[in-house]
């Protein structure tokens, strides 16, 4: 009995949250690698155009529910999804029209479109907190709990309760889908494929007439996508605070980078170790240990390793070994 | 037809061309040669448009076609390979041939998702073309291995393969033979010679190896620093004394004669 529910526990704490946690960031690090890939820069404007994607489904969501429209069990939000990812990768395309297509007809090193993503994000950054605010906002309605942590107790008879809230149901779902249909894009299609033959071999590419801004259109509208899904999720799932998406871009490049910059099989492989080190790490195992191990060997304190407050440092801790070992990544990605 | 008029390409101080003014005539199969950094693919790249001239101008056919990007003149029938052989190392064979037609249904993200069923049957003819292409090149039994894992010389037939996706009207082949076996060398010749022949294409082909230019090419162009030496059949360049004091040295003058002798 104590064994299940050490089980229960480590499910409840760890397992459950670091799976959706890995999930977003496994989408916010797939839209990072593909614009690495095809357009050969890290954005670092990724972060606020999560913030800014997510912002306009939270908008769209409130006219909803304003009206009365609601999606029953689920989040209204899902029903803004289309509609923020519309809006957004409008603004991207906008973007690149005014900003990043100047530089790539000067052929400007990726150094310098980093700085200038760098200066993108600033503007997002701004406009976002302008249209919405610095507060944070909780925008998820339906039904809470796909398990409830009491109900599951009474129904097992066990002391541990397992909750499994919906958005993180949601979130693990929706993850799976969007990858799902992201790989058989890159790979069945001709779309997918020329972008593929483009991140590859971009002379080639241009002299197999293959039309350069058009591949450059289609990748910034998947990235928006991408980005304002994974935003969303992470919204619904804990809340939305603009700053909190200006700090995720860090997981979500330590994530992108471990992979290997450049593979998406990699963005998901790293979201999901740097998830998981980092709930593992700021996890205090104290109930954990106390079912496991005899009573005598239980231990006294939190048994937590670092405090939540490093939680940013074991993501570069983790970035710092594998790139050591493996300097382009899990997924052997390009050199950076 | 291409005539290209007075063309400059300098990099910095330094003329990689320096005012060349050639002509290739349709249905020809047009030998460019001359020493390592006469201008050759430096030329070949302009007239791609890989780079801009310094100047100078390229004319296809009576139109202006200096300085459109590569996709532009692909779709003009203006095609290229490369000296050191590109493909996309990671999808297979006939996918690096798949990839070549432009402007295929499938290039936009809403028939992606709403015309399956007529992007499937356009695939079905392109995978049936790339498997006739192979066929041609007698390299059927790569098709499903990834490109990256060819040779040197299955490269260079890839890349000639590409050619083949496309009504192309004028080849430009870079160092089609460095660094392939005789054998291989031979089979890529009957191709151009085949291409020339059946298709109508025009070739224009840099290449180092004498016999390959003599057994194909007519006429042969002649450059060194980055202007055109001389121009004639292979037969008079290789007796030509300022081509002979340039490029090819005194053996080969000295192997022709004998040849003519026995």
């Amino acid at each position: 009995m104590d064994f299940l529910n050490a089980i229960v526990a480590l499910l409840n704490f760890v397992v459950i949250p670091a799976t959706s946690y890995g999930a977003q960031l496994a989408l916010g690090a797939l839209g990072v690698t593909l614009i690495y890939g095809i357009l050969r820069f890290s954005n670092f404007a990724h972060g606020d155009t999560m913030a800014f994607g997510t912002a306009m489904v939270i908008l769209v969501t409130w006219a909803f529910q304003s009206v009365g429209i609601h999606f029953g069990p689920l989040p209204t939000a899902l029903l803004a999804l289309p509609f923020g990812i519309a809006i957004t990768a409008a603004l991207v395309l906008a973007t690149d029209k005014a900003v990043y297509r100047f530089y790539r007809r000067q052929k400007a090193a990726p150094v310098i479109l980093v700085i200038v993503s760098m200066g993108v994000m600033f503007i997002m950054n701004g406009v976002t907190r302008f249209i919405i605010g610095v507060g944070e906002i909780r925008f998820d309605d339906g039904g809470r709990f796909i398990v409830n942590a009491n109900e599951f107790k009474k129904a097992t008879g066990l002391a541990e309760g397992l909750a499994f809230r919906s958005t993180q149901g949601l979130t693990i779902l929706t993850a799976i889908i969007v990858v799902a249909a992201l790989f058989w894009f890159l790979n069945k299609t001709r779309t997918g494929k020329s972008m593929r033959a483009y991140s590859d071999n971009e002379d080639l590419a241009l002299l197999s007439g293959i039309n350069p801004e058009r591949v450059v259109a289609v990748t910034w509208i998947i990235a928006a996508g991408l980005a304002v899904i994974a935003g969303t999720l992470y919204g619904l799932d804990k809340s939305f605070k603009a700053f909190n998406y200006f700090q995720l871009l860090l997981p979500i490049f330590a994530s992108a980078i471990v992979g290997g910059l450049g593979s998406p099989l990699g963005a998901i492989a790293g979201g999901f170790l740097i998830a998981f080190t980092e709930v593992g790490f700021t996890y205090a195992w104290k109930k954990v240990a106390t079912y496991v191990l005899p009573d005598a060997l239980a231990p006294d304190g939190l048994a937590q390793l670092l405090s939540t407050d490093y939680k940013f440092a074991v993501s570069f801790a983790i970035l710092v070994i594998v790139l050591l070992f493996k300097p382009t990544g899990l997924f052997k990605g390009k050199a950076v | 037809m291409i005539v290209v008029e007075g063309l400059h390409k300098h990099f910095g101080g330094f003329r990689a061309v320096d005012g060349a003014s050639i002509e290739i005539a349709t249905g020809s199969i047009t030998g460019l040669i001359g020493p390592n950094g006469a201008g050759k693919s430096t030329l070949f790249n302009v007239i791609a448009g890989v780079y801009q001239p310094t100047a100078g101008r390229v004319i296809m056919d009576g139109e202006d076609i200096t300085g459109l990007p590569p996709h532009d003149l692909f779709h003009k029938g203006l095609l290229r390979t490369f000296q050191i052989a590109h493909e996309f190392s990671s999808m297979t064979v006939r996918e690096n041939l798949m990839m070549v037609p432009a402007g295929q249904l499938g290039e936009t993200l809403w028939n992606t998702w709403f015309h399956r069923g007529r992007i499937a049957r356009e695939e079905a003819e392109l995978a049936k073309k790339a498997d006739d292409v192979l066929d041609f090149l007698t390299i059927s039994h790569l098709a499903d291995e990834r490109a990256g894992n060819l040779s040197g010389g299955q490269k260079k037939l890839l890349e000639l393969g590409r050619t083949m996706m496309v009504d192309a009207k004028i080849v430009f082949l870079d160092e089609v033979g460095a660094g392939v076996n005789r054998t291989l060398l031979n089979t890529i010749g009957d191709a151009i010679v085949r291409l020339n022949k059946e298709r109508g294409y025009t070739f224009c082909v840099i290449e180092h190896d004498m016999d390959f230019i003599g057994r194909l090419c007519d006429p042969v162009i002649v450059m060194a620093e980055g202007k055109v030496l001389a121009k004639g059949s292979a037969d008079s360049i290789m007796q030509n004394e300022a081509v002979i004091e340039a490029y090819l040295g005194r053996g080969l003058k000295n192997k022709a004669k004998a040849e003519a002798e026995a």
